[in-house]
């Protein structure tokens, strides 16, 4: 911990911005947050595997081995060579080939980075309307607010992975055909988003309530400071840190739930595979005995969710000064 | 009682009315039924006579008030994709779901409440911790991922269970169809009932220890220990029981998430139930019988919600009122 801040303040003093920013990094490791990571062994595992994941399905272009969407590299001759470890296998494709021939683990790494994307954006949707609906419903009450969070409560009682399956299906019947396949990923973010936004906005009317009737609110409103303007820079900063918790295990949820359509079939298509897309296509293989093809996108699910997760309880533990 | 009763079925009708809405909103305005039953280059006249036939030129509300009166009477039109009538098809798959969803949670129930006890009473157990670590991982764990690891195991390699269908099954009455007639149907049944309840498993075991663990620690225990009880009298007679109220809210109001999800497990296992029926439905965007499943379903989760309400009266005394509780 010393020595992040005497390097940052080396740094400071005399390289300009690269200084700048070695000072924001060691401000971070000095940090509460990063102290109650280093003190909790599971989330410092979590933080790596995450790190890990994001940094191999982002950088996938670069670091995967082969190039899963160039269908001209791709050989039948190739196909079903099973991964390191079993006869026949070969180190160019260290967890083995599919039916056409592509490398497992490229494939793995680019479906990644399609789950994530659909996770975040999905989620980040979510929070756009709940903070919406919640911070309404939260500083103004009235009618309005009450529907709103009556909707949310009802739909809270549906199972998320239900509701985004009818609004995904509903949202597919109405478009027209020839563009239902250029539209399916804003599909299922909306759809994905739309089953998620009643927890949001739950969390978020609560801390609104609490905030809304405290001095600096009131303070802001005498100065004639306009109402948007209180929610959006005074209320909105102080309810954000339960959003940043339940954003998190929403995350999982959200890649779960974008696992589950493309592997019923209603999500993404195979021509922009993600992993839940790859176990559906793998699973064909499945009893044929090419186990490798379905069961490594699943770890890599497992083990991303899993992490994310693990993290999520980390951070809700470590943001509530209560268990300090 | 029946007061009480009487005020939530009044409750649960505006919501069934808004689903009802939500329902027939889709059923209108999603698709077009003429275009499905007329083919695409059917002349003008004869579209308007058909719209005429099908009511479709009256007014919204007058077609919502028939679309409910239609419903009312178990008719929810015709279904686009295998031209059947939906009730019918709803009614041929409803038992197998029924059948999953029970069976999958009767062993959710009989697992996890006893797992839930053991590790409230003994927290700092080996066993325990195992059950907890197990626990977080049945959580992350996809159920779909699930069932197609349960399927490599036991009816790939193993070769001991069947993967898909419901093995063999034998009509119960004029409508319901069973498959705990024969070993086959029982043995089909195995691996989806283990992957749609292991959720439900993990949650309910979640729920009874930290419930177990609260309880514990209340007076009453204490001086029931100090009284000399046996160990088995108070964690089952005294804890178990105080514990009942919130578990049986859950595993009340999970039962509707089990039927809904089901669909999952069912697509899985090629279990020929509403959930299948709903997937195949909706990637066919079959819009009745998306909208018939909505209105099921929403019935389903008000049906529940009653039965727990009503459970609560059994179990809780206190919630008796005037009738016999406080004046005991």
């Amino acid at each position: 911990m010393m020595g992040g801040r005497g390097t940052g303040g080396l740094g400071t003093g005399g390289l300009g911005t690269g200084g700048l920013v070695m000072g924001r990094l060691a401000r971070l490791f000095d940090s509460d947050i990063v102290f109650s990571l280093r003190r909790s062994p599971p989330a410092m595992v979590a933080a790596a595997v995450t790190l890990i994941l994001f940094a191999g399905s982002l950088g996938a272009p670069w670091l995967a081995p082969h190039d899963p969407t160039d269908l001209s590299s791709l050989s039948l001759a190739d196909s079903f060579k099973p991964p390191l470890g079993m006869v026949d296998a070969e180190w160019a494709t260290p967890l083995g080939t599919d039916n056409q021939g592509r490398c497992v683990l490229s494939a793995i790494m680019f479906g990644l980075r399609i789950s994530l994307l659909v996770g975040f954006a999905s989620v980040l949707f979510a929070v756009l309307i709940g903070a919406a609906v919640g911070l309404i419903a939260g500083y103004w009450g009235g009618v309005t607010g009450a529907v709103l969070m009556r909707i949310a409560e009802v739909q809270l009682t549906f199972p998320a992975i239900l509701t985004a399956l009818l609004s995904g299906g509903i949202i597919e019947a109405a478009l027209p055909r020839v563009w239902s396949e250029q539209l399916r990923l804003p599909v299922i973010i909306f759809a994905i988003g739309i089953s998620l936004w009643p927890g949001f906005a739950r969390t978020i009317r609560g801390s609104t309530l609490v905030e809304r009737d405290k001095d600096y609110v009131l303070a802001a409103r005498v100065i004639g400071v306009p109402a948007w303007r209180i929610l959006l820079s005074h209320v909105m900063p102080n309810v954000i840190g339960p959003v940043l918790v339940i954003g998190t295990l929403a995350l999982g949820a959200a890649i779960i739930a974008e696992a589950t359509l493309s592997f019923l079939g209603v999500g993404l298509p195979p021509t922009a595979p993600s992993l839940g897309t790859l176990i559906r296509l793998g699973n064909s293989f499945l009893f044929s005995g090419k186990w490798w093809v379905v069961i490594f996108p699943g770890i890599a699910l497992v083990l991303t969710v899993l992490a994310i997760n693990v993290l999520g309880d980390w951070l809700r533990d470590a943001l509530n000064p209560r268990l300090r | 009682m029946l007061g009480f009763i009487l005020s939530r079925v009044l409750q649960a009708i505006p919501v069934l009315l808004a689903v009802g809405l939500l329902a027939f909103a889709l059923f209108a305005y999603i698709g077009d039924p003429v275009t499905a039953l007329a083919g695409q280059d059917a002349s003008s006249e004869h579209r308007a006579r058909l719209a005429h036939q099908l009511g479709l030129d009256q007014p919204f509300i007058v077609r919502y008030f028939r679309f409910l009166a239609l419903a009312l009477h178990g008719d929810f039109g015709i279904s686009f994709r295998v031209a059947q009538p939906v009730a019918s098809l709803l009614a041929e798959r409803l038992p197998a779901t029924l059948e999953l969803a029970v069976t999958a949670s009767v062993l959710a129930i009989a697992i996890g409440v006893p797992m839930g006890v053991y590790t409230g009473i003994r927290p700092a157990a080996p066993l325990s911790r195992v059950f907890m670590i197990a626990s977080l991982a049945g959580v992350s764990l996809p159920t779909f991922l699930l069932g197609i690891l349960l399927i490599l195991v036991f009816a790939v390699s193993l070769g001991w269970l069947p993967s898909f269908g419901r093995g063999a099954v034998t009509p119960l009455g004029t409508w319901w169809t069973t498959g705990f007639g024969t070993w086959a149907g029982i043995r089909a049944l195995i691996l989806p009932a283990i992957t749609l309840g292991l959720f439900q498993m993990t949650l309910i075991m979640r729920l009874v220890r930290s419930e177990m663990l609260e309880v514990l620690r209340t007076d009453y225990i204490r001086f029931a220990r100090a009284r000399g009880l046996s160990d088995r009298a108070i964690n089952f007679t005294h804890a178990l029981r105080n514990t009942l109220v919130p578990v049986i809210t859950i595993i009340g109001l999970q039962f509707g998430g089990v039927v809904a999800f089901s669909l999952v497990t069912e697509s899985v296992f090629q279990w020929p139930g509403l959930g299948l029926l709903l997937v195949q439905s909706i990637a066919a965007a079959d819009i009745p019988v998306m909208s018939a499943y909505l209105l099921l379903i929403a019935l389903l989760f008000v049906i529940i919600n009653l039965i727990v309400d009503i459970l609560y009266f059994v179990v809780d005394p206190r919630l008796r009122g005037g009738l016999y509780g406080p004046s005991r």
